[in-house]
Order: structure tokens, then sequence, then C-alpha cells
């Protein structure tokens, strides 16, 4: 899904909030393309909680946060929301006729009058671990994932992690790897037991090896990683030999390129007005967590509420010789027509 | 009760518990730099913290769900505790932490 797409709105993050303003923006016409880092939609309600139970949606006792993603993308459905997924948003600015032209990380350039940033607190990224001059081997002899595992292949890797992306990682690129070690804090893990079955294993057979150790330093020259300084949970250290590091810590949230495109923050949000939700940018607006206003709580529902006094102020702006009708899914055929339901 | 909290830079914190509030809210309603990304659900491992050795022992013990989320903590130690499984009572009164990097 590379390419140039022109469409009304575009919105900046596929969470609940981002998926129901396609909700709101469908209702009056509007088309729009979602952006997310994550490969899937649901923002922090599948990435952090798919299974926890959410107890404070109006109308629906309890959900959870992978359910009420799933609801959402059915609800959204009619309205045909174009997802461009597993991107960055890294780029904003405006065109000389007006619009706004929103650019990813793979290369996607969206046009439109109208952006919605509904990022919540930014985007996911890796967690890095906090050892000095990491950052110089990130690229080289880091890794915080694995795009071609024909890459890791000969390789003395150390795999860092006790969840499932360090077992799995550990699992698939133990026939690959030169040597691999898997290291971890303590003898037990919060991944699926098949996995840690088959690490043990291969640890057994001598195919892995596992260390109950965390590494507190990197030793390598110019990126290029020659050993790591491991620590047993009784501070015993020792120099383990290892041409690859990948830490597999699972993901945080870090505000990111939003940071320079230019719009007013106060601190990792975006100032808005509570009439529209609009920044101090017009054209942009932003819903959820991302936002401040005086009052603002961070619920779903009030991003939902959000969104749908945005939808009215976006659609002035995308068709600005229309009069906006205001109507209910109820009563409305020409609604219900557009839901598919009548 | 009493919660004395280093932050990252060594900075020494004295900060009111409430009964039955967890430590991660007061540390973060304090304004220290507890991401806390899940809100408190045992979902994220960003509250991390180093519980002094005299207090850790005090603690309840952790659940096998606190225990399974901190493998997806950074830079755990054997006494790290997610802040948001620890609740303020009368019990803990002056325990000392530290906020874990992020």
């Amino acid at each position: 899904m590379a390419g140039r797409h022109e469409t009304d709105v575009a919105i900046l993050g596929a969470g609940p909030i981002g998926l129901f303003a396609v909700f709101e923006l469908g209702l009056l016409d509007l088309k729009a393309h979602l952006i997310d880092i994550l490969d899937r939609p649901g923002g922090q309600c599948t990435e952090l909680y798919p299974e926890k139970p959410i107890y404070d949606i109006p109308g629906l006792p309890v959900v959870s946060g992978q359910e009420l993603t799933d609801k959402l993308l059915q609800q959204v459905k009619p309205f045909d929301p174009q997802f461009h997924l597993g991107q960055m948003a890294c780029g904003l600015d405006k065109l000389p006729d007006g619009r706004w032209r929103l650019k990813t990380d793979a290369g996607t350039e969206i046009i439109a009058p109208v952006v919605v940033v509904a990022a919540g607190a930014g985007s996911f990224v890796p967690k890095r671990p906090p050892i000095a001059g990491i950052a110089d081997y990130e690229g080289r002899s880091v890794h915080y994932a694995v795009r071609k595992m024909d890459a890791f292949r000969g390789k003395n890797i150390l795999i860092a992690g006790g969840g499932d992306s360090a077992l799995d990682w550990t699992i698939n690129l133990a026939p690959l790897a030169a040597k691999l070690t898997l290291g971890h804090h303590r003898d037990g893990f919060r991944a699926q037991q098949h996995s840690v079955n088959k690490m043990r294993e291969l640890a057994a057979h001598g195919k892995i090896n596992f260390e109950i150790a965390s590494v507190k330093a990197l030793h390598g020259a110019n990126g290029a990683l020659e050993e790591v300084t491991l620590a047993s949970p009784d501070k015993r250290e020792w120099r383990h030999a290892c041409d690859t590091f990948m830490p597999f810590f699972g993901l945080t949230i870090k505000l990111g390129p939003i940071a320079e495109f230019g719009l007013n923050l106060h601190g990792d949000r975006i100032p808005v007005d509570t009439e529209k939700f609009e920044s101090s940018t017009p054209g942009i607006f932003a819903i959820g967590d991302i936002n401040s206003y005086p009052g603002k709580l961070k619920l779903i529902l009030c991003g939902f509420h959000e969104a749908a006094l945005m939808a009215q102020a976006a659609f002035h702006i995308c068709r600005p010789n229309e009069k906006l009708r205001f109507q209910y899914t109820t009563s409305s055929s020409s609604l219900q027509k557009k839901l598919g339901v009548a | 009760m009493k919660i004395i909290a280093t932050d990252r830079k060594g900075e020494v914190h004295s900060l009111e518990g409430r009964d039955g509030w967890s430590v991660m809210e007061i540390l973060r309603d304090a304004g220290l730099p507890v991401a806390a990304e899940c809100g408190g659900a045992c979902a994220c491992a960003t509250c991390q913290v180093y519980v002094d050795s005299e207090w850790y022992e005090k603690l309840p013990p952790k659940s096998d769900a606190e225990t399974d989320m901190l493998d997806m903590a950074i830079a755990v130690e054997p006494n790290s505790r997610l802040s948001c499984q620890i609740t303020c009572s009368e019990e803990i009164d002056g325990i000392k932490l530290t906020i874990a990097p992020e």
C-alpha cells in the first residue's frame, strides 16, 4: 500500500479512537486513511491488554481490549477505511493547494485537507536496555527485530528476554546461528509453555546455551560487537563472546516523530480546543490520549466524544460548500444506507 | 505513610502514600517519571522500581502475573517490583525504593 493516496482525512493511529473517528467521519461521507506503526489495528488495546477486561465503555458492561477492537472494526467496515500498518508517520507538510501531506517511513504519502492525530501516547517502539553505548551497535550488532532470518546465519547470537519473542527467536534462529545463547534473569519464562519446553530441549542437546544472567555492558569497536559482560542474579560477572545481541523486552511508547511535526506541544501532548478538538494549526486535530485541554481525562469514552465533535469540524474543511445535515442513525434512512442496513 | 523514592538522577523524594493506593499512583501523581503505560493493569512493565532489601522482604510476595510481567522489564534485579502491584499501607510506612531506568 505504499504510494500516494488522496483522501478526506488522514488519521494517525489506528487505536480505538482512530477507529471510531472513521465511523463518525463516515456518517458525514468523509473517507479516511489510517497509519499505525503496529502491524494490526487496536493500539494499546491489542498491544498492551488484549485479554484484560474494560468495564467503562458505555453499553458494554465488560469487553476485552481485543473484543473492543474487533467490534470497532466491524462498526467501521461499511466505510471501507484504508489501513497503512507497520509504518511510522515520519513527516507532515502543507502543499501549495492547502492540503496536508503525511509521509511514512515506508514511503506512503497521504494527501488530505484534514489530519487527525489519534496517536495515544505516541509510537510503540522496542524497549531498549539501559546499557551504556548500546546505540552505537544498533543496526549492525544489536537488533530488536528480525526482518530477514538469513541475515543471522553463521552469527554468534545472544538473545535476552523471557517472553514469547525471546523464546520464539531462540528456537527459530538456533538452526542458522553458529552459536546461540539465551540470557534471562530467572529460570522461568512468561512465554508459552510449549516454547519453553522446546528451548529446554535444545539446551539439553547442546544446540543452544541458556544462562540465568543479564547483559551489563557491551564491548567492541565501530559498532561491531565482540563481547558482552553478563551478570548473574547473585552479582557474579563474566565476559561472553558474541557478535550479535538481540534484546526482546517488548514494546514501549515514545512520542516519536510527532514531536518534529511543528505542532504546538504541551509536554508530550497536543493542546486542543474543546469545541472541535483542533490543534493550534488549522486542519490538524488531536483526539484521544494525545490531546490536552482543561479537565481532560484519558478515557476511551472521552476519545469517542472527541471524535464525534472533530468530525463535524472536519466536514466544514473538507466540504466548504456543503451544508452539514445532522442526523441520527436510529431514524435516518440515508445514514442507514451508508451503514448497509437499509 | 511515607514513601522514600529515589529518582533516576539520584534525587530523593519523601512522598505521602495513601492507604489502598498503589505506589505507582503516588509516584506518578508526584510527577516522578514512571511511564506506567498500561495505567496499572500489570500489563506493560514500565513502572519498575528497585525496593531496598530491608523493605523488599516485608512486601507481600509477587503474584505470578507480576513475576511474568517482569520478564518484559529491562534491567531487572533481584529486588525489582512493579510499583503498580505494591499497595500503600501502614505496614510499609517508610518504604525505600529507586525508580528503574527506562
